[in-house]
């Protein structure tokens, strides 16, 4: 893919866990607020407060860790990494160095319809800093974010190509939202994603000097900027020259990555133990407990859905990609009896209505029973096909029962041969001169005729008895 | 008998009983500071609503608390809401806290009053009480002699009369060599009992807040108030220790007590010396075993303490930026706009803090650098755990440890202002007690030659406060010790 080269690629995945108070304070982690409104002294590192550990946040990082095929580990330390910056209230970021709440596992997920497992080297907790504001001469900051939780999952150097990257991510994300540990948000940064990258001749064993690229917040820009970054590196070395490590940021609009700073002038952080918290103890019990407690996880319900429901690998990846899109289904397809028809009712016109309208499945117009209503009646012949559609639209705008639909909108499909064969021949009747052409040849009319008969039922009239009628009448 | 000769217990009983007003108490302190504190430096900060909250208190109805009325200093290093909050440093100038330090409110919801702040070194690094924002305090016995450190406003405040007690803070001997000093009794807590929020930290895994007063049971009294769980300080464990009022004098025949030897070696002065014999005598008496105890890694007590201490002060300090509140130095010595952050956080923090806080400041960096880290702090850490061993093998043989608190009386201002060494191994009884949690307090058992106060310090397991205080309490009666300061 990369001529002479192979590239090596490490995630640092920044969740931030969804408790209501943060990871060492009472202060509220709502969004919404004003800026500096989830502020305590805390927060604002004022002399003589101190943390205390939000047992929530340590609750979701465990089942994070679980879902991650990690090692929780029964003692875990914080520490903390000092630095300056005015963002940071403390002076210190309360992290854990040493011995982190999480050590290995592993994801599992696909790429191109392969099989791909990458190891993880670690998980642990943290706090967030706050936000500056520049604005001019002046900076401006906002705390509100400062203390919120988050777990640092931290990837091995073993993702080979940019587009594995992206889906690797994308994997870690679905787990975190199947889990409801984080709503996995890159844009407004609940989930933060940092690559590190290098390239080394094929065949060498060694790994290059890594470069960090900071700053990407979308699945798109990890691919884009790991692919920018990974040929900036090769046109270097090929010119003969030296990788630095060094982080870079990447630029959306320019799509490019620009030095931030370089390994020399890398922070000595001074981790030490926090003295303010004792080692962090978890009983295995608490493990245990919370074990039982993880939901199915995305992988595993993927794999259930192509055995339980005849699905293909791409059907089974899209109807898992959102826990909620995949028990939509799940209960929609069981009130149904028909999963097929459920699953391409709901990759149809279920998620075009539902992205065109940017809905969410807190407020979904339309219930799973009234989906599995509408099938029924396909399946009972009551609704043709495109007479489905056209109720489905109604469902999502009025939010009203199929059967109702139905009714208010004269819906239901006409099945009377005799009826039919009454318009039919009515509207053969009524064209003598297109009769003649077509039986000179003209085979194209026969959709002309069908219309003819559809639009004289208003839509209604069973379109396979049409469709045989007009034949046994205009073969006469 | 005057007001400020009664004591804590004494007078929260005549408040109780109406034979005084806690306006009368509270304005008679106040008159004692506006004589003694512009002389004794011992006072920062009023509180400039105490005889408000007095009358309050005067009228109502149920006079209830242990502390009821009594009006006490709090060391300027505990946040007090609404009320300047400075550790004593210009970094801290204009800082008024809105909330107020736990162990502060418990004392409130006791019925206490806050009467004011008092002097301690800046940020509680010092042994002397000298580097101060607001000068240097002064010993009541002797005013050309410092009253000990960082605790020596209150020291000094209780010797004094200034206030029937106060609260102090130990890190590494700053209640208990103050105390010495200025005669008074001290009370360091086991580490963990009193909850640190809202006390300005200096060394987290150090710091311990703890009363100071005139007599073992006042201190005990105010202890009882301090000690209870708070969900606010992580490191705070539930209360262990038993009730503290109403301690008896125990019979101390058959008791088993160690004297440390490696307290009695070296630079201990000789009337410092004689003042614990005579003691012990008395103690043996009574019927009390002395027995000889060894703790082999006394001597690195002092080295171990300044990296443990300097290492945590300089990550507990960092967030003094000027960013958020406090002292904000914008303008170089030349008046020319700070040119970026690094100026503006480099200015602000010179200015801010004061020389001896700034080189423990760098001496802690420099202990948790990379590449030094291993050697200083973590190195100091394990040795810290072999100092904690010593004691918890001493308790086998022994119920306390007794030992002096310094090698010396009160010295003099100035006299080891320059040599920050001397200055350091001031703490080379003290600091031990701390680096292991343990309760210790200092106790006046008689003055030396110069008519300068000795402390006696007793050292205890874990969370046995209460045996130890009833023990300070058969020590306090053996010496009798009733000497007061010329300014009392």
């Amino acid at each position: 893919m990369y001529g002479d080269f192979d590239v090596v690629i490490g995630l640092e995945i920044h969740a931030q866990l969804q408790t209501r108070s943060k990871c060492f304070s009472s202060a509220s982690t709502d969004f919404a607020k004003g800026d500096n409104e989830n502020v305590t002294p805390l927060c604002a590192g004022m002399p003589g407060t101190l943390p205390v550990l939000n047992a929530k946040a340590v609750e979701l990082a465990i089942q994070t860790g679980l879902a991650l095929n990690c090692e929780v580990q029964q003692r875990s330390v914080f520490a903390r990494k000092q630095y300056f910056y005015p963002d940071m209230p403390k002076g210190y970021q309360i992290s854990q160095y040493e011995e982190p709440i999480c050590q290995k596992g592993f994801v599992d997920f696909y790429v191109d319809g392969e099989k791909r497992r990458i190891h993880l080297e670690r998980a642990h907790m943290e706090e967030d800093a706050g936000k500056s504001i520049h604005q001019g001469e002046h900076s401006l900051i906002n705390l509100n974010r400062a203390g919120i939780p988050l777990l640092e999952i931290v990837s091995a150097p073993e993702i080979k190509s940019p587009k594995e990257a992206a889906a690797y991510a994308k994997a870690v994300r679905q787990i975190l939202r199947f889990v409801d540990v984080c709503d996995g948000n890159l844009e407004e940064g609940s989930l933060r994603c940092d690559c590190n990258v290098s390239i080394r001749k094929k065949g060498e064993t060694r790994l290059g000097t890594k470069v960090e690229l900071k700053n990407i917040n979308s699945f798109r820009f990890i691919e884009k900027a790991l692919e920018y970054e990974i040929h900036r590196q090769i046109h270097a070395v090929e010119a003969g020259e030296k990788i630095v490590q060094e982080t870079r940021l990447y630029d959306s609009t320019k799509n490019k990555t620009f030095s931030m700073r370089k390994k020399e002038d890398a922070q000595d952080y001074r981790y030490f133990p926090d003295p303010d918290l004792l080692p962090l103890l978890i009983e295995d019990d608490t493990i245990e407990n919370l074990r039982q407690s993880l939901p199915e996880l995305p992988m595993q319900r993927m794999e259930r859905f192509q055995n339980n429901y005849a699905l293909g690998l791409d059907d089974a990846e899209l109807l898992t990609s959102e826990k909620e899109l995949a028990d939509f289904f799940e209960k929609v397809a069981s009130e149904s009896g028909n999963p097929k028809a459920s699953a391409n009712w709901i990759m149809g016109d279920f998620l075009r209505e539902f992205n065109e309208s940017k809905s969410s499945f807190q407020n979904l117009p339309i219930k799973e029973k009234q989906l599995a209503q509408l099938i029924q009646l396909v399946d009972s012949k009551t609704l043709s096909g495109k007479m489905a559609k056209d109720v489905f639209i109604e469902m999502w705008k009025s939010g009203k029962d199929p059967q109702v639909l139905v009714k208010d909108l004269g819906l239901s499909q006409i099945t009377d041969e005799g009826a039919i064969l009454k318009m039919v021949q009515d509207i053969i009747g009524a064209n003598a001169s297109k009769v003649a052409e077509y039986k000179a040849g003209k085979d194209k009319l026969f959709g002309f005729f069908v219309g003819q008969v559809m639009k004289a039922s208003k839509g209604q009239a069973n379109p396979e008895l049409v469709n045989k009628l007009i034949k046994e009448e205009l073969s006469k | 008998m005057q007001i400020h000769e009664m004591g804590v217990k004494a007078t929260v009983q005549a408040l109780k009983e109406r034979q005084l007003s806690c306006k009368e108490v509270t304005e008679h302190y106040l008159k004692r500071s506006e004589k003694l504190n512009p002389n004794l430096n011992a006072i920062v900060c009023a509180n400039e609503d105490v005889l408000v909250q007095a009358e309050a208190l005067d009228q109502k109805k149920d006079k209830d608390g242990i502390l009821f009325g009594a009006p006490i200093a709090i060391k300027d290093l505990f946040c007090t809401k609404g009320i300047k909050s400075t550790a004593c440093s210009n970094i801290l100038n204009n800082f008024v806290p809105p909330y107020t330090a736990t162990c502060v409110s418990r004392l409130q919801n006791e019925g206490a009053l806050i009467l004011s702040k008092t002097n301690m070194d800046e940020f509680a690094m010092g042994s002397s009480n000298e580097v101060s924002l607001f000068g240097a305090c002064k010993n009541p016995w002797d005013q050309t002699r410092v009253p000990g450190g960082s605790s020596g406003g209150s020291a000094a405040a209780v010797s004094a009369g200034l206030a029937p007690a106060a609260l102090g803070s130990d890190t590494g001997g700053s209640i208990r060599q103050p105390a010495s000093f200025c005669g008074v009794v001290g009370v360091k807590p086991t580490y963990g009992s009193v909850s640190r929020y809202g006390m300005i930290a200096f060394a987290s895994s150090l710091d311990q807040a703890g009363p100071m007063a005139n007599s073992v049971e006042d201190c005990a009294l105010l202890l009882e108030a301090m000690i209870a769980k708070d969900s606010k300080d992580a490191t705070n464990a539930p209360r262990k220790v038993g009730p503290l009022i109403n301690l008896q004098i125990p019979s101390i025949k058959g008791r088993r007590l160690g004297l440390p030897k490696q307290y009695f070696e070296g630079e201990l002065s000789e009337g410092v010396h004689s003042a614990i014999d005579k003691i012990i005598d008395l103690l043996k008496k009574e019927g009390a075993e002395l027995v000889e105890i060894d703790l082999p890694h006394t001597s690195f007590a002092v080295p171990v303490y300044y990296l443990v201490a300097t290492s945590e002060a300089s990550s507990n300090l960092s967030r003094y930026d000027g960013i958020r509140y406090g002292l904000r130095v914008e303008k170089d010595d030349e008046g020319l706009p700070v040119k970026d952050l690094h100026e503006f956080y480099s200015i602000t923090r010179s200015k801010g803090f004061g020389e001896e806080v700034q080189r423990r400041i760098l001496l802690g960096t420099f202990s948790l650098s990379s590449g030094y880290f291993d050697q200083f702090y973590l190195k100091a850490c394990q040795v810290r755990r072999k100092i904690y061993c010593d004691f918890q093998e001493a308790f086998k043989n022994c119920d306390a440890l007794l030992a002096p608190v310094a090698t010396h009386t009160a010295f003099r201002l100035g006299e080891k202002i320059s040599d920050p060494m001397a200055m350091y191994y001031n703490d080379v009884y003290t600091t031990a007690a701390s680096l292991s949690g343990l309760p210790a307090m200092s106790l006046p058992i008689g003055l030396d030659q110069q008519n300068l106060p000795i402390g006696l310090q007793i050292m205890s397991p874990p969370f046995q406060e209460d045996k130890m205080l009833e023990l300070a309490l058969k020590i306090e009666e053996l010496a009798s010790f009733k000497e007061k300061p010329n300014v009392w």
